[in-house]
């Protein structure tokens, strides 16, 4: 995975309340490999009916950051809505909250998903629809996201998904380090509910 | 009371301190995953997980079954290459790496939602995690159940544990006796409505109360299920003799002198009486009436005799944009009632509402009635299905008029082909009322299995109540 450190860069603002990830990517495009690029899919149905679709808009091209209202990502657990986001360039997406699923898968695929109050975030993306191009820095080690005005607003994360996003690190190869707890786990159960454990 | 030695713990806390293997930095723990669901749109997951060269941990903590790819008809010989290729490949996946199959042509196939508690393979205190976001439902047998997405499926594989923040905790407390005509689906779509699309983001909720207690299995299902459209990644309810009687003596519960260490331990999981929940939501089963959502979020959910709300009634703007783009996908009018609005098409099914009491609802409204537009009943799983035949509930559909068909997931989401048409309006027993959920265009009314088969025999959306039953079978319990 490709670390995270800073990143300046165009915001694209989305302006939708309970963008689920049906709407991002339909359920009739899932059946395809992930080399089909799932960005192709991306927001497929709500572009086609409307042809001033702010992803398709001129300004915005090249937006490696959205900015999106509250409960971004809701609905189904499909990581394609990460996949088609983060393939068509996005690296961090800024809402006031998001659905807890899309939220965890953001961070395996090393995009950067930050929470930052309701009020920031709704005149954030008046100030892009406003003066569209305008630009954003996250600074992940400092845990800041500098609006175009120059303010600087702090965010949360928590420790773990920063090391692994700073690193990259895959974190299958993370829990392995843990493959002796895992298997103390396993030999307790096999005592306490043998019924759950495996056969030996 | 707890013992006095041990700090009261709420169900949830429970089950989380019982599986943490370790403490990450941060807060997160790795969590021990007892079982696992996967179906035919995992291939993502064990694709990468081939990829990787890593093996499966435990393939007999894992089951599969194809449920979302499933035709519900012509399944001998799938036509469609795609569909075939997607149950194929989950079969051949399974049957590689050693994980338990219910295959396309087995009784026991269905969705993973459905089969996961009829199989006893979900069971009070494990836990439980799949490639989908209902996996809710589990919970409903007080089992800590998640969804997750495909690189958590392909973590969960290889290491049978999971990184995890714990959540916040949420209470439901239902009290009252649900009316005649209203069920287990409207106390969610009601609780949705009232805390919203994302009042439950960041917890996990436990429903609790009288309320909950009188429910039937089947019925609790339906509410955990739902969890998740109120932004709650699980929904907990406390294991009690429903629960046991339900487990006992199916495939994968525990048997013999297992089943009786089993009891004990399952015993002492419920919260302790004075258990701290971060917050606390009450609902009266007993002032409810029949629900149907008129948007597209399970959020717009509201009574049958109601009226689509006035987004100039919205403060927020973005909230105010996002009800009038609603409004002009579903085609509908503020201030409408949304009693007497036209039907198209009538879905009953998907992994809320396909159990056998569901299907028993829907039939005791359909009885002696035809259907008047198009209606499909998909049974959860093949096991409902030869069930629902055994009582003749298949009879019922059949001569009014219904499409009875093979068990999966069908036109909840419309993945092996079975849609609805732009422009049209489904009377859907799901979960999802999306924007091209069923199908591009599709317009979807969630409801429950009662209020589909008042819908069907109507052509309209109708109060179930209205509708005469025959005499001794009022529309009353469970569900
Ligand atoms: S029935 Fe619908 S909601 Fe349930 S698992 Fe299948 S597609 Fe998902």
């Amino acid at each position: 995975m490709t670390p995270f450190n800073t990143l300046t860069s165009i915001a694209v603002p989305l302006d939708i309340v309970n963008v689920d990830t049906d709407r991002i990517v339909p359920a009739r495009f899932l059946r395809q490999p992930r080399s089909a690029g799932y960005q192709n899919f991306l927001f497929h149905d709500l572009r086609e009916g409307d042809e001033d679709f702010v992803f398709d808009r001129a300004e915005y091209q090249g937006a490696q950051i959205l900015v999106a209202a509250e409960n971004f990502g809701c609905g189904s657990s499909r990581e394609a809505a990460v996949w088609a986001l983060a393939g068509a360039g996005l690296r961090a997406w800024i809402a006031p909250s998001f659905g807890d699923i899309f939220f965890e898968n953001s961070f395996k695929n090393g995009v950067l998903a930050i929470v930052l109050p309701l009020d920031r975030v709704a005149g954030l993306r008046s100030l892009l629809q406003r003066e569209p191009g305008a630009r954003l820095t996250i600074d992940l080690q400092a845990q800041t996201v500098t609006f175009p005005d120059g303010s600087i607003e702090g965010f949360e994360i928590d420790p773990f998904r920063k090391e692994c996003l700073l690193a990259g690190i895959d974190e299958i190869d993370l829990t392995m380090r843990h493959v002796d707890q895992i298997a103390a786990y396993e030999d307790r159960q096999r005592a306490e509910t043998p019924w759950l454990a495996a056969s030996r | 009371m707890s013992p006095s030695n041990t700090p009261a713990a709420t169900l949830y806390e429970k089950i989380w301190e019982a599986h943490a293997v370790a403490q990450g930095p941060g807060g997160r723990t790795l969590l021990y995953v007892d079982r696992h669901l996967l179906h035919d749109g995992s291939f993502h997951a064990f694709a990468a997980l081939k990829a990787a060269g890593r093996a499966v941990r435990r393939p007999d903590a894992a089951f599969a079954t194809p449920d979302h790819y499933a035709p519900t008809r012509g399944r001998e010989n799938i036509a469609d290459p795609e569909l075939r290729d997607k149950v194929e490949t989950l079969q051949a996946n399974a049957r590689a790496t050693r994980i338990t199959l219910f295959p396309i042509d087995d009784v026991r196939q269905g969705i993973v939602h459905v089969i996961g508690p009829e199989q006893g393979i979900t069971q009070p205190g494990i836990t439980l995690v799949c490639g989908d976001s209902h996996t809710s439902t589990h919970g409903a047998l007080g089992a800590l159940a998640f969804g997750i997405g495909a690189s958590e499926v392909a973590h969960v594989l290889a290491t049978q544990a999971l990184w995890q923040t714990r959540a916040k905790t949420m209470r439901v407390s239902v009290t009252g006796k649900l009316p005649a005509g209203v069920h287990s689906k409207d106390i969610i779509l009601a609780l949705i409505a009232q805390i919203g699309a994302f009042g439950g983001t960041g917890y996990t909720l436990e429903y609790a109360g009288p309320g909950i207690r009188a429910l039937s299995m089947e019925a609790r299902m339906t509410i955990c299920n739902m969890s998740i459209e109120a932004g709650a990644r699980s929904g907990l309810i406390a294991p009690d003799e429903t629960t046991y009687e339900y487990l006992a003596g199916r495939p994968h519960s525990p048997q013999g002198a297992d089943w009786e260490r089993a009891l004990t331990r399952w015993r002492l999981l419920p919260s302790d009486a004075d258990a701290r929940f971060d917050r606390e939501v009450a609902l009266d089963a007993a002032a409810l009436e029949p629900m149907a959502t008129w948007g597209t979020s399970p959020e717009h959910g509201i009574g049958v005799a109601g009226v689509v709300p006035d987004p100039s009634g919205q403060s927020d703007a973005t909230r105010r944009a996002s009800m009038e783009k609603a409004l002009r996908y579903m085609d509908l009018k503020p201030g409408q009632p949304i009693e007497g609005l036209a039907i198209d098409r009538v879905f009953i099914g998907s992994c809320t509402n396909s159990r056998i009491e569901d299907l028993r609802a829907a039939a005791q409204v359909v009885r002696g009635r035809k259907a008047v537009i198009p209606a499909m009943v998909v049974p959860g799983s093949g096991l409902v299905k030869r069930a629902a035949e055994a009582e003749g509930l298949d009879r019922v559909f059949i001569d009014a008029g219904f499409d009875w068909r093979e068990a999966g997931c069908s036109m909840c989401v419309g993945m092996n082909g079975d849609l609805v048409a732009a422009g049209e309006r489904c009377a859907s027993t799901s979960n999802r009322n999306f924007e091209g959920r069923q199908g591009k265009g599709a317009r979807t009314h969630l409801m429950s299995p009662a209020m589909a088969a008042a819908a069907a025999v109507t052509g309209k959306i109708t109060d179930v109540r209205k509708l005469s039953l025959p005499p001794g079978r009022g529309p009353g319990r469970g569900l």
